[in-house]
Formats: structure tokens, sequence, C-alpha cells
């Protein structure tokens, strides 16, 4: 295919037109009669002027120049980067869903607040909480509202000193940057060598002043923390709370829920665990779930079922507020709601034991060629760090690289921070044995490449449309926009 | 069998056996028994698709949509005409099913994408720099908050009573988390009432936000508030319809520091309320200040212009909880919308979309302050939206519209009670003159 390197204010030409609408057929006042001229801008947009054509070509060869879950195998550990169901898009897609206007009298939206009710009721059984809020945007929404619960909630006991979140070294950094948005300070705390929480650790901090400890399980190592009962007996006995961070549910639906584990507040990333595409970074939805005494800080509105009716419920006085505009990313529901439809309580099970033997046998046949810190079960994901027989000029950034030539989206790497040169790997259960087969056979034919030619891994890729880029000077002299050349 | 997941059970066995354990649930020994559970999930078994269509678009039947409906609602969330090519390249999969563009090597659609969004804004708004866009324009309006009391290290943020209550709302909830004072200045004839913005500003005033046209639907004058907020060394922040850009004093021509507003009407469905996108845009200045992602141009090591996230310096994965948001994503597909819609329509097109709308609006306005019964609430410039002031409360006006197929106004009322029997009515360029006319008949019998 040739390749295509315009921007789309390259293609425009004064006079083009991609639109047309039907003329004005009301009489026409004179603008300046309706808008005093000091109102008004003197300047004229310099929009592009393109055809319909232009429009549909330049964004039709942008699009070919991404991969996504439809392209190919995406193990980006802790993304959870599954198969995105068609008939989920077409559902969302419907007229009666999509031409909604959110401040429609109740009576016109029935069909949707019943998707949103029972959309939350089944997330409430899946997770093991009380009751969900579909609410928050995304996932780091989602920890922010659910934070701010936890704070309400000390706050409205009379409680003022607690201050503080627990947060482990081997979180996510959106983890500390939530706590900190919600006003709270940072505890940091060591993980042990599964990159669990540390017991010790965890009790040497446990006072007076703590609001909580937000933790995910499986960790962020994909492990699934045994201690978990007591760690979260440990934060209640001192008066905290635990927060669970749902990028980790793939592992467990079905299997164990994060509400018998004793988390009193859990956000869930539709985006991951529910299929919903991500969008190349967003739209997402992260629905925050509680446990009964946290019901009342919920975000308004509620909706609640009546006898032959849902309604939306804005009188709730303790309610923490509004984090958004409206009830959450409906078109985002809707796809999570047709997945838990198509796959019922058998098949997110399924999905869930098949994520995890798709990851061990990854594990399996990769250890053998990368070095595996801790060598045990491992549940959706597993962390590697770097090669085994450690070439030294070979990072892990130059594995991934290389792995772009073969075709593939790289894991993730470098994350967590607790283990050196990290590549997390994670299959989903959408992947077929074939396709991790080809990618373990690459993984290892790099492993050999980079004994024998560690060039050519450091000057990988050499098969994408544009090779590595020079990050540190998009940074230090930065171009955020298109200017025209004079 | 499941559709979505491939591997037999000769696979699960062969796989089994290289991991070198006997069963599946071997592998979920390390689940403390009691944590286990014991039971199947109590929620429906699984269905095939043609059972779920079924089910799902029952439940779409019960609505009544704005394809049935004849909209003049608007608040903030617009009825504008989408083209129909929108559709089309944002279902793309190679846009869609993708991540955040963390390997732009093969992610330079989803960067070009935004770097042309970004630049689009910025073009709208007459600012320097615009991020990738966030989650939508009431919390874009919190992070802008956030972001002038960072910059200025003063820790109060006056916001006008003509803002969006919504917004107001969702600040509210923000600045209490956070610890910032949050002070509310009052509106005068349905705008922010400048003397006693005067009076509050001070020292400790980090940002003022104004709406504009306001959520009355009036075009403020924002010279004089812009003064007051400069000389005090605050920062202003302004929320602003994208599409009244076209033919209003751009936040760029009026010297705000920052610009915040709601993108959905920039080609996204109104879909109850979301997925849409806020924007953001500020000057060069305050740059590094901003939350949320930016792409920026830069080249690859054979020079070639290319795409990648950039000043990630600000960002939570890096600064943990030092950074300026704990933001880590944006409304991407929303704003590759918002691209293509803007691209779509062009220079005339979005001029001609705001254009009709103030026109149509003012036929509206004029034909129903004719009514006996029907009176204007403010005497002032107004783009869009416009207030009207009833026989009966907006409750009670709406279910008689409905009756007839029409979704009437917002209920000014229920967040402005010195307002009676108000509402809020919108016309965009979609609703036709017979429309409007319809709207007026209805209206006339209410008495």
């Amino acid at each position: 295919m040739k390749e295509y390197n315009k921007l789309i204010f390259e293609i425009s030409r004064e006079g083009r037109q991609g639109y047309k609408l039907p003329p004005c057929d009301v009489k026409n006042i004179d603008i300046s009669k309706i808008i005093p001229n000091n109102l008004l801008s003197e300047k004229e947009l310099s929009l592009p002027e393109v055809s319909e054509v232009d429009v549909i070509r330049h964004y039709t060869l942008l699009s070919n120049k991404n991969y996504g879950v439809d392209t190919g195998f995406y193990p980006l550990g802790s993304c959870t980067m599954k198969y995105n169901p068609k008939i989920n898009e077409d559902m969302a897609s419907i007229e009666s869903f999509t031409q909604i206007h959110p401040y429609q009298n109740v009576k016109t939206v029935q069909g949707s607040l019943q998707l949103m009710y029972e959309l939350s009721e089944k997330l409430s059984e899946i997770s093991g909480m009380d009751q969900v809020s579909l609410q928050p945007s995304a996932g780091a929404h989602g920890e922010l509202t659910g934070l701010m619960i936890i704070k309400a909630f000390h706050e409205n006991r009379g409680d003022f000193k607690r201050k503080k979140i627990i947060v482990p070294d081997s979180a996510h950094g959106t983890n500390p940057a939530s706590a900190s948005v919600v006003g709270f300070e940072i505890v940091e705390i060591k993980s042990n060598e599964n990159g669990s929480v540390d017991l010790d650790s965890l009790k040497s901090v446990l006072n007076g002043e703590i609001a909580g400890l937000m933790l995910t399980n499986p960790n962020t190592l994909g492990l699934f923390d045994e201690n978990i009962k007591e760690i979260s007996d440990l934060v209640h006995e001192a008066g905290g709370l635990v927060y669970y961070d749902g990028a980790n549910l793939n592992a467990i639906m079905g299997k164990a829920r994060p509400g018998d584990m004793g988390f009193d507040v859990v956000h869930m990333n539709l985006h991951k665990t529910f299929s919903t595409p991500h969008g190349g970074g967003g739209p997402g939805s992260g629905p925050v779930g509680v446990k009964k005494e946290l019901i009342q800080y919920l975000p308004v509105p509620i909706i609640e079922k009546k006898v032959d009716n849902y309604t939306l419920n804005y009188d709730k006085p303790l309610s923490i507020g509004k984090i958004k505009s409206f009830y959450g990313n409906f078109g985002v529901l809707v796809r999570a709601y047709c997945y838990i439809l198509s796959m019922g309580a058998d098949g997110l099970k399924k999905a869930s034991e098949m994520a995890v033997l798709n990851a061990n046998y990854m594990k399996s046949r990769l250890k053998d060629y990368y070095y595996l810190p801790i060598d045990r079960v491992c549940k959706h994901e597993f962390v590697l760090g770097g090669l085994k027989q450690g070439v030294s000029e070979v990072t892990t950034l130059d594995i991934a690289k290389r792995l772009l030539d073969y075709g593939y989206h790289p894991p993730t790497i470098y994350f967590p921070k607790i283990v050196d040169n990290a590549i997390m790997i994670e299959p989903t259960e959408t992947e077929s044995l074939e396709t991790m087969d080809e990618f373990i056979e690459v993984m290892i034919k790099i492993s050999v490449e980079a004994g024998e030619n560690p060039q050519l891994l450091k000057m990988a890729p050499y098969n994408t449309l544009v090779r590595r880029l020079d990050e540190v000077s998009a940074a230090r002299y930065p171009v955020l926009k298109y200017t025209k050349e004079v | 069998m499941f559709p979505y997941i491939p591997n037999t059970l000769e696979d699960e066995k062969f796989m089994l056996k290289q991991i070198g354990v006997l069963s599946i649930q071997d592998l979920f020994k390390d689940i403390p028994d009691e944590l286990k559970l014991n039971r199947e999930l109590n929620i429906n078994p699984s269905l095939p698709e043609i059972e779920v269509q079924k089910h799902v678009k029952s439940l779409a039947n019960k609505n009544k949509s704005t394809e049935e409906l004849v909209c003049f609602l608007g608040a903030g969330v617009y009825d504008h005409y989408i083209p129909s090519i929108i559709k089309h390249l944002v279902s793309r999969s190679e846009f869609y099913t993708s991540y955040t563009p963390y390997q732009p090597e093969i992610s330079q659609g989803t960067l070009q994408a935004i770097f042309e969004y970004q630049t689009l804004i910025c073009d709208l708004t007459g600012l320097d720099v615009s991020n990738a866009s966030m989650y939508d324009g009431s919390t874009a309006c919190a992070e802008a908050s956030f972001m002038a009391v960072a910059h200025t290290k003063r820790k109060s943020i006056i916001v006008s009573k003509t803002v969006h209550p919504q917004i107001r709302k969702v600040l509210y909830t923000y600045t209490k988390f956070k610890g910032i004072e949050l002070v509310e200045v009052d509106a005068l004839d349905g705008v922010t009432d400048i003397l006693k913005l005067k009076e509050l500003v001070d020292k400790g005033t980090a940002g003022v936000i104004v709406q504009n046209p306001n959520f009355f639907g009036i075009i403020e004058d924002m010279t004089e508030i812009q003064k007051i907020t400069s000389d005090n060394k605050s920062l202003l922040i302004m929320s602003v319809d994208p599409i009244s850009l076209a033919i209003l004093k751009t936040p760029g021509e009026i010297g705000a520091d920052i610009v915040v507003g709601e993108g959905q009407s920039l080609g996204n469905k109104m879909n109850f309320g979301g997925p849409y996108l806020g924007f953001m845009a500020t000057t060069t200045k305050l740059m590094r200040k901003m939350p949320g992602r930016i792409v920026g141009q830069t080249k690859d090591i054979d020079g070639k212009r290319a795409f990648v996230l950039t000043l990630q310096a600000r960002e939570q994965h890096i600064r943990r909880e030092k950074a300026t948001s704990n933001i880590c994503s944006d409304q991407s597909l929303n704003a590759l919308t918002a691209a293509i819609y803007l691209t779509t329509m062009g220079k005339q097109g979005l001029r001609e979309v705001a254009y009709q709308s103030t026109q149509k609006a003012h036929y509206a306005f004029n034909e129903i302050i004719k009514l006996e019964n029907y009176k204007p609430v403010f005497n002032k410039p107004f783009f869009k939206e416009f207030v009207i002031e009833g026989p009966q409360s907006a409750n009670v006006i709406n279910d008689k519209l409905l009756e007839k197929n029409i979704i009437g106004g917002y209920d000014i009322e229920s967040n402005y009670p010195e307002y009676k029997n108000t509402l809020l009515f919108c016309v965009t360029e979609k609703r036709t003159k017979a429309e409007i006319d319809g709207l007026v008949t209805v209206m006339e019998g209410i008495k």
C-alpha cells in the first residue's frame, strides 16, 4: 500500500466542502441585530476545507496505521485486551439508546434505566458487593469516587484524623495519584518477594490516622495474595477500610469475590474484564461497588426500582455528590450488559478459568528463556524479568520493540516497578493455543537473537511504518499542534 | 462452548500437561477454600446472540428517542446534526479496539488523529495548547480549577451561578475533597453580577469560572470579567459551547487562561449522557500544568515525521501522588469523533450550524413571546437557548408537550427556585420551521 503521511490540514483546499445542510427555513435576521458586535468573533476559524471523500480516505488511511485487538494478539499485562464482541457494538448503536437526551422525562427512558439497574445488580453479584454505581468514567475515576466514599464514611462518623491511605509499592501510579486528588496523604508499604503485602510492614503503619488501604488481588505480579483476609481484618481492626482496584478481576469471576475477601469498596473496569473496547485510550467505565454501610455515600443520582418503573433519586443527603455529568458512560454500559448476558454465569467462570490456564501455559513455556522471578501458579497474568541469559546491552524495551517487527503488540513493560526489567504478559481467555504458541516461538527467537546479534534488537523495529521516536525532543521542544508553514 | 473462548477440551488437556497440573482447579488452589465461591453466580446462564438481541431490543423499545420525539431540550447536551461518515470511520476496529498509544510505532493512527484534534481545539478556542480530551465537560472544569490552584498556589475558586448547575455540583464535590474553597458569585438579570464578582475576588482567588454562553443561553460580556481576573492575577477559566465559537468571540480573543467545555455536540450522539468528551485548552505558559494526555510531534530515527504521547513528566504513572491529576486516559474515540466532525463540517459548516441555530432559536423565541401566556425572563443577547416563563410549572407544560411528541425545555426552577414556571428551550439547526411552529401551537393551547 502507498505510504500516506499527510495531516488533514495539508489536504485542505479553499472552497471544498464535506457537508450539506438544508437551507435555513426561518426568516433570517441580521446577526448584528441579535448579537452585539463586541460579543462576536473578529477572526475566521481556519478549520480544514475538505470533501467527504477526502475525510473518509484520510481517516481510513490513519486507521491502517493502528494496531487493535482485531488486528492481532495484544498481551498487554494489566490491561486485559480481550476480544470486543461485535454484537455489543450493534446493541450499543440502537437508535432508541443513542438518540436519548439525558434530561428527557424518565417515563421515556425506562428501557435505559432498566438496563443500568440490571447491570449494576449483576456487577454487585459478580464482585460480592451490596450496591454498585455505574457513574465513574474510567478506572482512575472509580478510584477517585471510591476514595471519596471512604473519606465521607470516616468524616460522617466524626473521625477527621484519618488522612492517610496505604498504597503498596507494587501499585500502579494511579493509586497514589487518586488518593492525593481526594486530599489524602500516601503511606507506601513494602511488598514481599511475591509482590504481596508485607504483613509486618502493614502492621507497622496501621494506626488511627489510616483511612484505608488500596490493593488489587490478584496482585500486580498476577499472584493471588493468600493473606488477603488477614490483611483486610488488620485494616478493619485499625478502623480503616479496604479498597479493591479491579484491574485484575478477570482472573476470579465465579471463583472468588472481592466482597468475600473483606474489601469494602471496589471498582471494576468494564473496558477490561467486561470486554468493552478501549477505543485507543477511552471511553472506558469504572463502576464502583460498596458494602452495605457505605451505600448512603454513593454518588447521586441512584437508579431505583419501584413497583412498575425506574427512577433517578438525587435525594441522598450523605452522598459524596455528583462526580461527573449525568449517569455514567451509557454506551459503554450497554456493551458490558450484553457481554454479561452472552457469557452468563457459566461463561464468566469459564473466561476466568481459561484466562488463568492460558497465562500459566505461557509462563511455563517462556520461563526457560526469560527470567521468572517467582515460579508459582499465577492467575490471569505473569511478570518476567528480562532475558534469562542476560545480555547486558539488550533491555526490555529492545525486546518489546523487536516484537513489533514480528507483528505483535508487546506486553506491558517496566511495570510493576518492583521487578527489574519487567515484562508483564496477559493473554486473556480469548486467545487460542496456536496464537499463544506462535507468540512464544517469536519470544524464544528474540532471546536467541539477543545473544547472537544484540545490535539487531537495539535498532528494532525495522518493519513498522515509523521506527523508534525521538521522545526526548518531543518533550523538550513540544510541538502540540499543526502550524501552517508560511 | 463459547464463541469468544477458542480453546477446546483437547487444548486444555495439552496445556495442563505442559504446566504440570492435573486440572484447571489446581490453578486456583492458591485461593483459600473459605474465600472460594462454592456456588454458581446468581446471574443468567449464557445466551446465544439471537436471544441477547431480542432481549436488549425489547429494552430499547421501552424508550422514546429523539427520532420519535421532537427535541427542544439542550442544557449542555445538544441535538445537532451528525454526518453519517462519523459512524463509519469511528467503527473501524483498528481505532476502537486499540489501547492507549503506548507503542507509537504501531499507533500512529490514534496519535495523529489526537494531534489533529488538539490543533482543531486550539483553532476553535483561540488558545495555544489542548490536551487529548478528558471524561466530560464537568470533570474538565473541575480539573481546570485544580490547575488554577496548583499554578497560583492560592486556595479559592470563584464560580458564577450562571454556570451549569451540574458543572457546579461536580466542582463542589471535587473541590470539597481536595480542600479547595469554592465560592459562588450571584447572577444579576441572567448574567454574572460584575459588582459582586469584584467584591469577591481577592488575593486568595486562584481562578474564576464563567460559562459562555451561560446556562440561560445568554452571551456574557467577558471584557470586564477578564479585567477583574487578570488585575488580581487570578486565572480566568471559561466553560464554552464549542459550536458557539464559530461566531462568538473566542476565549483566546477574550484573554482566558484555561478553556474547557463539553464536546458532545461535536458529532457525538446524546447517548443518555455518555460517553462524551471534555475538552481543555490553555496558554503555553500553563502547558506543563495541564492534566491529561498530550500528543506531540517528533521524528523517528530515520527522520520521518511521527507523533507520540509527550510531557509525561506531569502524569501519574511517573509522578505518582505528585501528578497534576490522577487521570490516565482520554476519551480518544470521542475526540476522534470530534475531529472528524470538525473536519467534515469545516470552516463553512461549523459557522452555518452556529448561524442556523441562532436564527432558528430567535425565530422560536419571537414566536413564543407573541403568545399571551408566555414571556421572556431575561432581556439579553442569546445564542441557541433562551428562558421563557409560562402559565404553569415546567413539568405541567412539558407533560402536555410530550403528549404531542415534543420534548420541551429544561426546568429552570428546579435549580433556580427564584424563577417560577420557567423553561430553557434550545433550538438547533436540525429543527425545522414546521417543528417550531408545532411547538408554538401546542404551547398556545396550554393555559
